[in-house]
């Protein structure tokens, strides 16, 4: 996996444009190349999912543009404006128009002040005055479902995990922010709860006109808020591309496998594919070649040797590998994006892409290989009641 | 990394299922309350099941159900016992009136226990054979030359690669997804009559989640033991096990065949749990379908059905005198007055709350 290049971007309409991005960490080891060449674009009022696996460079990339960790190298452009090099103060102006929420809802907030101050601390950052600040808190927990009296005066320990991402939420829409990152905002959630932070988020959006950044190892959490999605394995991008058509024709092969891995709730089938085999390679010795070359089924001796580029495998889909489960089919992606001299922005965002049917050669999952046995007792009988 | 099931060895004890069709396992009216500062918390509030030899029976819940305190205190692990009341008959002996010492004789040998983070059920400071063995010499006798042998063909069972230098290993030096291997075979050590997997992938990315998944599915069969999953997710549980219990703060709220729980569920809890997780099919920016409130306080629960006061359907019956576990099918359970109608297999109901 892939790859790096630059074959999938949308260009000059973008909100927010990563180019190449790397992240390094030191560490006794030796360093980690966290994310390795990422490249991707948001555009206005969409929204991107990230999924990956941990270790894949997923919550690396998005506090990267938030510059919460320090670039390697790379090019990060918000509306317009190159801010991977700008002042600690510019940054600090921007980052009104960016904000991000975590994962953890009640870590992320002062245990020791008020919901309604933590809502508007960045106002005060700001320099907003008292009283606009007091109205700004009302208005916000409105907004996020915590209009009631009571939740004014809660220390965040005294709040369950939905009510303080509704808090988070609300402290990040306080500064109307144009784009939002949100890094696993559900996965500390229950299931219930889940649902109303996702719908919640979703209504802001479309309210507040938010570009946001879904980070989530969550494939249907992902499928569910995402426009376009990025695949990542260990610091690389794999996939890239409308969300429908990765999911529902996914051409790299460890896109295929997330999918295969999500349990389903259908109790005949568990899983619509066979398993990946084999553990997440050490980050700080990455194979050599497309990174996912050890655990891929259809790895060859040319995935060892050369890296991917990302590709256009079919309109709106890009993908980084050497045999993908879909053939590449425009000729003129087929160029190494490395080599190209300028991307070209690609169309997509108002094409609905219809995939010609010649190109649609999907591979079926075959069904679940069971692996044999010991034969001892593997009779499972139901029995009486369970249950009274 | 190939997973190749190896004849497990010696069965050295007595642990053997004896394959008659009674039950393994016989939980009645079990309760397990826990003093807290803000008043008793009514963890597990009379809960039966049964569980028969050879069968795989998940226990899904959201956090609060009470699923967790159930497997600890049909294990006997609840500080004190104090809080425990009513019958854990596991062939026929109840735990919870067991002495202690007797107790301690089944754990790890007759019934084995798999936790959610294999980092931290694992000793930091001891090698992985050491914590291997140490069931099988303690509970089995055996010689420290068969232990190591035997640690050798479990790890391959489970499927760990270069099984010679991984017991060498400090668990800190393997991956999540090879220490929860590390644990499930510590569990299979002593040939155990029931295994309890308390969210064992929980911790875990989905690749190896499937993985882990498949692994204590096979070892189950192979084993010809029982097990309870339990699990927040209900896709886990569905796929791999017999019998679904679906639990709600504290009681259960719907238990059968897992192809009745999930293909029928009858339960208005369990339909709203179905829908609002999310899936890899879910239709771009739709709403989720939720349940609206959240869960009751432990300390003070509703009285009747705990679940009325999020539902839908609910109406004065559900609370006073509220339901009680009753046969829906040859093998379904539900605690419901109003339970949805048999052949909805979709699940649009249109009864929930949207946004």
């Amino acid at each position: 996996m892939a790859g790096s290049g630059t074959a999938h971007l949308r260009g000059e309409e973008a909100l927010l444009s990563v180019r190449e991005l790397v992240v390094e960490y030191p560490t006794g080891g030796g360093v980690v190349q966290a994310v390795s060449k990422v490249s991707f674009d948001v555009l206005p009022g969409k929204t991107l999912g990230i999924v990956g696996e941990s270790g894949c460079g997923k919550s690396t990339t998005g506090r990267a543009v938030l510059r919460l960790d320090r670039l390697t190298a790379g090019e990060i452009t918000f509306a317009g404006e190159r801010i991977d090099g700008v002042s600690e103060n510019r940054m600090r102006e921007l980052r009104r128009s960016i904000q991000m929420i975590f994962q953890d809802p009640v870590g992320s907030l002062n245990p020791r002040r008020a919901v309604k101050d933590i809502v508007v601390e960045g106002l005060a950052v700001a320099g907003a005055p008292k009283s606009e600040r007091a109205t700004a808190s009302a208005e916000v927990l409105s907004q996020v479902g915590l209009g009631s009296e009571r939740f004014a005066d809660m220390l965040p320990r005294q709040l369950s995990g939905g009510q303080a991402q509704r808090v988070a939420i609300g402290r990040a829409l306080a500064l109307r922010p144009r784009l939002l990152i949100c890094d696993e905002p559900v996965s500390a959630l229950d299931v219930s709860v889940q649902a109303q932070i996702l719908n919640l988020i979703e209504e802001l959006k479309a309210e507040f006109d938010l570009t946001v950044v879904f980070i989530a190892h969550d494939l249907g959490v992902v499928r569910a808020v995402s426009d376009d999605v990025l695949v990542m394995y260990l610091g690389k991008v794999c996939e890239f591309g409308d969300a429908d058509l990765v999911y529902d024709q996914p051409a790299h092969p460890y896109t295929r496998a997330l999918l295969d891995s999500v349990p389903l709730t259908d109790a005949a089938r568990g899983f619509t594919g066979p398993a990946l085999e084999g553990d997440l390679p050490s980050p700080l010795a990455p194979p050599s070649g497309c990174r996912f070359r050890t655990r891929c089924p259809r790895a060859e001796e040319r995935c060892e040797a050369e890296e991917p580029p990302v590709l256009e495998i079919r309109p709106g889909q890009f993908a980084a590998c050497h045999f993908p489960l879909t053939p590449v089919t425009l000729a003129a992606s087929a160029t190494p994006a490395d080599t190209a001299v300028e991307p070209e922005p690609t169309p997509i965002a108002d094409a609905t892409p219809t995939p010609d049917a010649t190109l649609t050669a999907q591979p079926t999952p075959t069904p679940e290989a069971e692996p044999a046995t010991g034969q001892k007792t593997t009779k499972v009988r139901s029995g009486p009641d369970a249950t009274e | 990394m190939s997973i190749e099931p190896v004849k497990s060895a010696p069965q050295a004890t007595s642990a053997e299922p004896t394959g008659s069709a009674g039950p393994v396992l016989q939980v009645r009216n079990l309760r397990a309350y826990i003093g807290t500062p803000r008043g008793v918390v009514r963890a597990v509030d009379d809960v039966s099941l049964d569980l028969d030899h050879g069968q795989a029976l998940g226990v899904v819940g959201e956090s609060g159900s009470g699923k967790s305190v159930m497997a600890r205190a049909i294990m006997g692990l609840m500080p004190g016992r104090s809080g425990c009341s009513g019958e854990v008959l596991f062939q026929g002996r109840d735990l919870l009136s067991l002495p202690r010492r007797q107790r301690a004789e089944i754990w790890g040998k007759q019934i084995a226990m798999v936790f959610q983070d294999p980092g931290r059920s694992l000793n930091p400071v001891v090698r992985v054979e050491r914590q291997l063995t140490e069931g099988m010499r303690r509970h089995l006798g055996v010689s420290r030359g068969e232990a190591h042998t035997r640690a050798l063909d479990l790890l391959r069972e489970v499927g760990v690669p270069d099984p010679e230098r991984r017991l060498r290993n400090y668990p800190h030096e393997l991956s999540g997804g090879m220490r929860q291997r590390v644990m499930i075979a510590t569990a299979l050590a002593c040939e155990p009559t029931l295994l309890i997997a308390d969210e064992p992938t929980t911790a875990l990315d989905v690749t190896v989640q499937r993985q882990i998944l498949d692994l204590l599915r096979r070892v189950q069969r192979s084993h010809g033991m029982s097990m309870i999953l339990i699990s927040h997710d209900l896709a886990i549980v569905a796929g791999r096990t017999d019998r679904t219990a679906v639990m709600y703060a504290g009681r259960l709220a719907e238990a059968g065949s897992t192809g009745e729980v999930f293909g029928a569920p009858r339960h208005r809890y369990t339909h709203a749990l179905l829908e609002a997780t999310p899936t890899i099919t879910h239709e771009r920016h739709a709403p989720m379908r939720l349940i609206t409130g959240s869960l009751p306080d432990p300390t003070d629960p509703p009285a009747g059905c705990r679940f009325a006061p999020r539902c839908a359907h609910a109406d004065t019956a559900c609370s006073d005198p509220g339901p009680t576990m009753t046969s829906v099918g040859a093998d379904h359970q539900v605690a419901c007055l109003r339970p949805a109608q048999t052949g909805t297999e979709n699940l649009t109901g249109g009864e929930l709350v949207g946004r």
